[in-house]
């Protein structure tokens, strides 16, 4: 007997969504670090500091990357330690689906809320309206499912470590610094008013690569979790 | 007779300590294979392999084509946050099983009034129970329990006991790792001792 991967996807997509409706405290925990962030460097700046403005999309970038880590621990973790793992691998549909669901809700629990607060934090260092503003999100757009897919690579890589939420942000952040470069440069490029298709290019590159290769490689660590 | 799980020279261990060396058995409907042995002896470790969890060191293990099994660990498989009701729904969805036996398995298994409980307020025991209600779900021939009867009280030995009496005079069959006396009058036992 055998059954779609998209039995596995629906039913983790529900059940995911449905723990963070009890979690909601864990869930407002990036966005609310990402807003605390991004304003400390606004409050640390000179008013009006036309560098703060320079400085934003590296600014916004990195505090979206530190915010998105805060989940990742626990990503596949919880399912680990209460057995629901074991269950995914020997039942009849495959892993893969329960993979690519779980990184699907970690970016619209995570990522998602980061993507819709760019916005105004942008404005608020100084960052110009308009098209630079337009290509920061979009960069955004494509950047963040990035952190939910690399960084769920990497939670499904340490998973069965102890005191893997030390050594997951040593493994992200090197792997991440392409889509940082890629995804500030691009905004930077608009703001300059030169063309950001370059920066942009190599983010969907990244993307659709990591979507590709990623999950599969994080089904094959998960399933080495058990030995 | 159709074989449901059988192994061959199968060896397995942890790092460099040998647990089963040589291991060959083949399991029919009506059979109940015992695997005993005191705490570290192998027993998790051995139906983890027969699972399909972790490679054995060499050796094969074949289970019947096409024919899915139930496996319970020696954990739950609940989500604290979760129903009892949700908790099992969810695994329902994962295996393409209607969830429309759930309600006479929680019956069967005396947790019908905790259906709405989050699995955090439940205790050791009933979620034991919880988690071998799964069995009752959905109908499978081959059942792999691991310690299914820590945890359990003597109304939930009982019943457990009968559980496994009923699926293995309805032509399925079942290997337990425990270390105390199997419940219920089990027709066909055989008894591998690790350690």
């Amino acid at each position: 007997m055998s059954i779609p991967a998209t039995a596995a996807f629906t039913a983790t997509l529900g059940r995911e969504l449905r723990i963070a409706t009890r979690h909601k405290a864990e869930w407002l925990m990036p966005p609310l670090f990402f807003a605390i962030v991004v304003t400390l460097f606004a409050l640390g700046a000179k008013p009006g500091d036309p560098q703060l403005a320079a400085l934003a999309p590296s600014v916004l970038w990195v505090g979206a990357l530190l915010a998105a880590l805060l989940t990742l621990d626990r990503l596949f973790r919880g399912d680990l330690e209460d057995g629901w793992l074991e269950q995914v691998f020997v039942g009849p549909a495959p892993a893969m689906g329960m993979v690519l669901a779980k990184l699907l809700a970690h970016w619209l629990l995570s990522g998602l809320p980061l993507l819709l607060l760019a916005a105004p934090l942008a404005l608020q260092l100084g960052f110009p309206s308009g098209a630079p503003l337009g290509w920061l999100l979009l960069g955004l757009l494509m950047g963040t499912p990035l952190l939910s897919v690399v960084g769920g690579f990497a939670a499904a890589l340490t998973v069965a470590l102890p005191r893997a939420g030390l050594l997951l942000p040593v493994l992200v952040l090197p792997l991440l610094a392409p889509v940082v470069i890629f995804g500030s440069g691009a905004a930077r490029a608009a703001q300059a008013g030169l063309d950001p298709g370059g920066p942009i290019y190599f983010l969907a590159a990244l993307l659709v690569l990591s979507l590709t290769l990623l999950p599969w490689a994080a089904t094959a660590a998960l399933r080495n979790a058990f030995d | 007779m159709t074989t449901l799980l059988s192994a061959t020279a199968l060896c397995i261990g942890r790092g460099d300590r040998r647990l089963v060396s040589d291991l060959h058995f083949a399991l029919q409907p009506g059979d109940v294979l015992h695997l005993r042995g005191r705490n570290g002896a192998g027993k998790s470790s051995l139906i983890e392999v027969l699972v399909g969890l972790r490679p054995p060191q060499s050796g094969q293990v074949h289970r019947s084509a096409g024919d899915a099994f139930h496996w319970v660990g020696h954990r739950n498989a609940l989500n604290p946050d979760l129903t009892l009701r949700e908790n099992l729904d969810c695994w329902c969805a994962l295996n393409g099983v209607p969830g429309d036996g759930i309600a006479p398995a929680l019956d069967r298994m005396g947790l019908a009034r905790l259906r709405l409980r989050p699995a955090r307020t439940l205790s050791a025991g009933q979620k034991r129970r919880a988690a071998l209600s799964r069995l009752l779900i959905a109908r499978r021939s081959l059942w792999l329990l691991d310690e299914p009867l820590s945890g359990l009280d003597g109304e939930g030995l009982a019943v457990l006991g009968q559980l496994m009496n009923e699926h293995v005079t309805g032509e399925g069959a079942i290997v337990v790792t425990s270390h105390q006396t199997l419940p219920g009058k089990l027709p066909r036992v055989t008894v591998i001792e690790l350690g």
